[in-house]
C-alpha cells in the first residue's frame, strides 16, 4: 500500500473538517492505516484553517512532511499558495478559484496576488494543478456550503479506484436531508475532474 | 471495530470505559473537547468549573469519596491549579485520580509554551504521555489503576498534536463497571488534613513512594526498547515519538509510556545497546537532563530547539547539520523554496468577526486615549490593528490587579481594566474586590458576550446552563458587583457607542473603584444578524473613518468603502462612525 499524504487549507467555515473527516473515513474504508492533525484555533476568526490526512499501510507522525504532500487541497486561492513549500513534483495541486480578501487587503494595505501569479507559482513546483469553479457548481446546485464536497469529488478523480467508499462515506457522514445535495455535488466535482 | 478519535476524544472514551463517574474542566486549547466529549457519556457527572484550581478540587473530592475522576485543562491551566495539585500528592486519594495537561508547543492557541512535564518533577507525581489516540485510550485506563495502587494523582500529557489528531482507536465491547455502593466517607484525619504535623509525616510517603514509581517503571510494558540498526537509539515520547519513528524507521527506541519517574534500569540496558543515545524532544531537556545525571552520554539540545514544535522535517534538518545520520528528505525542496519566495502573500490574521461587541467598546477605548490593561479571550483582539486598543495581556484574571498597580504606580494617563466575562468568573473576582478594599480608583469593564468564546463557545457561571445542558443559576454581573459593595456599577449595550462613552467619562471623572458591563451576546453564538447597511458611492468621502473599525466586510474600493452584504452582520457601528451619513441601512 503506497502512502498517500493529503493537505487540505482554507479559510475557517468553508468545510475544511468535515471534507477532512470525510477524507479520513474513506481512508479507514479503503483499509488504509490513517491519522488525520488540524489546526483550528482561531479559525472561527476567519483565520487560516489547515488539515493533514494521512493514508498508508502504517502511519506514524499525523503530520505531512515539507516536499512530500501528494494532494494538496486549496478551498481558497491564497490558502493554496501558502502551502507550496510541502509541495513536490509530482503533487497533485486542486485550487478552488474563489477568493476571500484577507483583512489588510481589504484595508488597502496588502495586495491579493493574481490568479497567474499563483498558478506559475505553484506550477513550478508541481506539475499537476487543476482549476475548479467549485463555489460556482456549488451556487448552481443551490448551496454554496456544498462546495467541499465538490472539491472531494474532484480529488477522488485524482486519487483514483472506486468512487463507492466515498460516496459511502460522504452519505454517513453529512445530516440526512442535505444526503441527495452532497451526493449530487460530489458527483459534479468528479465530472468537473474530467472536463 | 475500529473508531476515528481525536486524542482527546479518546482520553475521554478511556475514562469512560474505566469507570469515571465524575469530571471538570475549565476550557482552554487544546484540551476543552476532553470534557465536551466525556459529558456525553451515560451515567457520568461532567462540568466547566469558573477555573482549573476550583476543577482540580472538585476531581480531587470525588477521588476522597472512593469515586474516580477526570480532570483536565490546558498547560496554563496547571499552574492555576498548582497550590491543589501539591496537597493532593499529598494526601492521596481513595478512587482513582487522573489530571489531563495539555500542553501547547508552538504555542498555536496559547501565552507561552511551558512544558508541564516539569511539573511531574516538581509536585513528585508519575506522569504517562500517549503518542496516539489508542494509547491516550489504554494510558487512562492504566493511569486509574496507578493512582490507586501507589495512592496517588496521576498526571496524563497530551500536546495539541495529540489532542487534535484523529487516528483509530479499538472499539470496546465491554461496559464500563457499574457504580459501586456510596461508601462511608473515610475520616482519616492524620492523612487528609495538612496541617504541618501531618504533612510531615506524609513527605517521606511521597518519596518513597517514587522510588517504588521508579522501580514500577522498569517493568512497565508501556516503557519498551523497540530493537533495531544500534547506529542510533532514540529516547522518545508522546508526538516526539511519532515523528522520530517516522524518520528513523530502523532505529533502535527506547519508547517511554511513563515520562515520570524514568526507569533508569532499562535506560542504562537501552544505552549500552546503541552507539549514540539521541533524545528526541519537544521544548524542555527534560528526560536529556536526568539521563546525563544518569552519567550517560546523550545528543539531544545541542542538535534541537528547544523552542516550537518539532516535526519530521525539522528533526531530519536538525539531525542531518550534527553529521548524524539519516534519510535525506525524498525530494529536493529547491525549487519549492524559490517560487514560494518569488510571490508575497498576504496574512491572514484572526480578528474580531463582523458584529461582535468588542468592537464597539475598543473603539470607544480608543477615541478616549485611555491605557488599557487587558487579559485573555477574544477581546484581546482588540490590541490588533486597526483598533490597537488593548495594551497588556498576560493571563487570565490580571487586568484588574495590574491596573490597580498601575493606579497606585501613577500615570499621567487615563486607564481602565478589560476582562471578559467568562475569565471574570474564572480570576477575575478577587482582584475586583482587591480595587475596593484597597480604595483604587481603577474603572473594570466586563465584555459581557454570554459565553467563552475564545475557546469555542463553552457555558459558564453566567450563562445559566450547565456543560450537560441543564438549566441552572445565571449569576448576575452587575448584581455580583453590587453585592460586592460597588456603588457605581452600569451596564451598557457597546453598539450604543455614544451612550457607552458617556458612562466612561462619567466613571473616569468619579475617580473611585467602579464597574461597567458592556452587555452584548456573541453574535457567532446566537447567529443573529439583521440587515446589512449599504454605502452610497456617491456620498462616502474615502476618509477612512469605518476601516478603521478593521470589520473585515468593509473594503477598500477605487475611491470609495463598499459592504460585502454576506460577510456583514448588520451591527451598524459603521453608520455611527461615518461622519458625513453615507452609509444608511433600508
Ligand atoms: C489558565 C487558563 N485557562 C484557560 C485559558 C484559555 N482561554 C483563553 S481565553 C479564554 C476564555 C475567554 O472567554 P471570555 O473571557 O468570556 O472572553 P470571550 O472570548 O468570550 O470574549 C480561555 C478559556 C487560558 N489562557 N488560561
Amino acid at each position: 500500500m503506497k502512502k498517500i499524504d493529503f493537505i487540505l487549507a482554507g479559510v475557517g467555515g468553508q468545510g475544511t473538517i468535515l471534507a477532512s473527516n470525510i477524507l479520513t473515513e474513506v481512508g479507514l474504508e479503503l483499509g488504509y492505516d490513517v491519522k488525520k492533525a488540524e489546526v483550528l484555533g482561531m479559525a472561527q476568526r476567519g483565520g487560516t484553517v489547515e488539515s493533514h490526512v494521512r493514508w498508508g499501510e502504517k502511519v506514524y507522525s499525523p503530520l505531512v512532511e515539507e516536499g512530500e504532500v501528494d494532494f494538496l487541497v486549496g478551498f481558497e486561492m491564497l490558502e493554496a499558495g501558502r502551502w507550496s513549500l510541502y509541495l513536490k513534483k509530482d503533487s497533485t495541486v486542486i485550487v478552488n478559484r474563489y477568493r476571500i480578501p484577507p483583512p489588510a487587503v481589504n484595508l488597502g494595505k496588502a495586495v491579493y496576488p493574481k490568479e497567474e501569479e499563483i498558478e506559475s507559482m505553484l506550477k513550478t513546483i508541481a506539475e499537476q494543478v487543476f482549476w475548479v469553479d467549485a463555489m460556482k457548481i456549488a451556487q448552481d446546485l443551490g448551496n454554496p456550503a456544498v462546495a467541499g464536497v465538490i472539491l472531494l469529488g474532484v480529488l477522488s478523480s485524482r486519487v483514483g479506484g472506486s468512487s463507492d467508499a466515498w460516496l459511502k462515506v460522504v452519505e454517513r457522514l453529512v445530516p440526512a436531508k442535505f444526503q441527495e445535495l452532497n451526493r449530487k455535488a460530489f458527483l459534479a466535482g468528479q465530472e468537473a475532474a474530467s472536463t | 471495530m475500529k473508531k476515528m478519535m481525536t486524542g482527546n476524544e479518546a482520553i475521554a472514551y478511556g475514562a469512560y470505559l474505566n469507570g469515571v463517574r465524575v469530571g471538570a474542566a475549565y476550557p482552554g486549547t487544546p484540551s476543552t473537547e476532553i470534557m465536551e466529549s466525556f459529558a456525553t457519556y451515560p451515567g457520568v457527572f461532567s462540568e466547566w468549573a469558573p477555573n482549573e484550581k476550583v476543577a482540580l478540587d472538585v476531581g480531587i473530592g470525588a477521588a476522597y469519596a472512593g469515586t474516580r475522576a477526570l480532570v483536565a485543562m490546558k498547560h496554563v491551566g496547571v499552574n492555576v491549579a498548582a497550590d491543589s495539585l501539591f496537597y493532593a500528592v499529598y494526601t492521596g486519594l481513595k478512587g482513582g485520580l487522573v489530571i489531563v495537561t495539555a500542553d501547547d508547543p508552538n504555542m498555536h492557541s496559547s501565552q507561552n509554551e511551558q512544558d508541564n512535564r516539569n511539573y511531574a518533577k516538581f509536585a513528585k507525581i508519575p506522569m504517562l504521555e500517549p503518542s496516539d489516540g489508542e494509547e491516550a485510550k489504554q494510558f487512562v485506563g492504566l493511569a486509574l489503576k496507578m493512582s490507586e495502587k501507589f495512592d496517588t494523582p496521576v498526571m496524563l500529557r497530551s500536546v495539541t498534536r495529540l489532542s487534535h489528531s484523529s487516528t483509530p482507536v479499538e472499539i470496546s465491547t465491554d461496559e464500563p463497571p457499574p457504580p459501586a455502593e456510596p461508601p462511608l466517607y473515610e475520616r482519616n484525619i492524620r492523612k487528609y488534613v495538612m496541617v504541618p504535623a501531618n504533612a510531615r509525616l506524609r513527605h517521606p510517603i511521597i518519596e518513597a513512594r517514587l522510588k517504588e514509581l521508579a522501580e514500577y517503571a522498569e517493568s512497565l510494558p508501556i516503557n519498551r526498547i523497540e530493537p533495531g540498526d544500534d547506529t542510533l537509539g532514540i529516547v522518545a515520547a508522546g508526538a516526539a515519538y511519532q515523528y522520530a519513528r517516522e524518520v528513523f524507521p530502523k532505529a533502535t527506541f527506547l519508547k517511554l509510556g511513563m515520562v515520570y519517574p524514568l526507569p533508569e534500569k532499562m535506560i542504562r540496558e537501552f544505552a549500552a545497546k546503541v552507539k549514540t543515545v539521541l533524545v528526541v524532544e519537544e521544548l524542555d531537556p527534560f528526560f536529556e537532563e536526568q539521563i546525563r545525571l544518569m552519567g550517560i552520554e546523550v545528543r539531544g539540545k545541542d542538535i534541537f530547539p528547544t523552542i516550537g514544535e518539532l516535526s519530521p522535517s525539522l528533526i531530519r534538518e536538525c539531525v542531518a547539520k550534527a553529521g548524524l545520520p539519516v534519510d535525506s528528505p525524498a525530494q529536493s525542496e529547491v525549487a519549492a523554496t524559490d517560487a514560494s519566495a518569488s510571490i508575497e502573500l498576504p496574512i491572514r490574521p484572526p480578528m474580531l468577526c463582523p458584529g461582535c461587541g468588542h468592537r464597539g467598546l475598543f473603539h470607544v477605548l480608543r477615541e478616549a486615549n485611555v491605557v488599557v490593561l487587558g487579559d485573555i479571550g477574544c477581546y484581546t483582539l482588540g490590541a490588533a490593528p486597526p483598533l490597537s486598543a488593548l495594551h497588556t495581556c498576560g493571563c487570565m484574571g490580571a487586568s484588574i490587579g495590574v491596573a490597580h498597580g498601575v493606579s497606585r504606580a501613577g500615570i499621567k494617563d487615563r486607564f481602565v481594566a478589560v476582562i471578559g466575562d467568562s475569565t471574570f468568573f474564572h480570576a477575575g473576582i478577587h482582584p475586583l474586590i482587591n480595587t475596593l478594599y484597597n480604595n483604587s480608583a481603577v474603572t473594570t469593564i466586563i465584555t459581557d458576550n454570554r459565553v467563552t468564546a475564545m475557546t469555542g463557545h463553552q457555558q459558564h457561571p453566567g450563562t445559566g446552563i450547565t456543560l450537560q445542558e441543564q438549566e441552572t443559576e445565571a449569576i448576575d454581573l452587575e448584581q455580583l458587583a453590587r453585592g460586592i459593595g460597588f456603588k457605581k456599577v452600569d451596564v451598557c449595550d457597546p453598539y450604543d457607542m455614544e451612550k457607552l462613552s458617556e458612562i466612561l467619562e462619567d466613571h473616569l471623572a468619579s475617580e473611585q473603584p467602579s464597574v461597567i458591563v458592556a452587555a452584548r451576546p456573541c453574535v457567532l453564538y446566537t447567529r443573529e444578524k439583521s440587515t446589512p447597511p449599504r454605502v452610497d458611492p456617491e456620498e462616502c468621502t474615502d476618509c477612512g473613518a469605518c476601516l478603521e473599525l478593521g470589520c473585515s466586510p468593509l473594503m477598500q474600493e477605487e475611491d470609495h468603502v463598499s459592504i460585502d452584504p454576506l460577510l456583514c452582520n448588520g451591527c451598524g457601528l459603521c453608520m455611527q462612525v461615518c461622519p458625513v451619513g453615507a452609509i444608511t441601512r433600508d
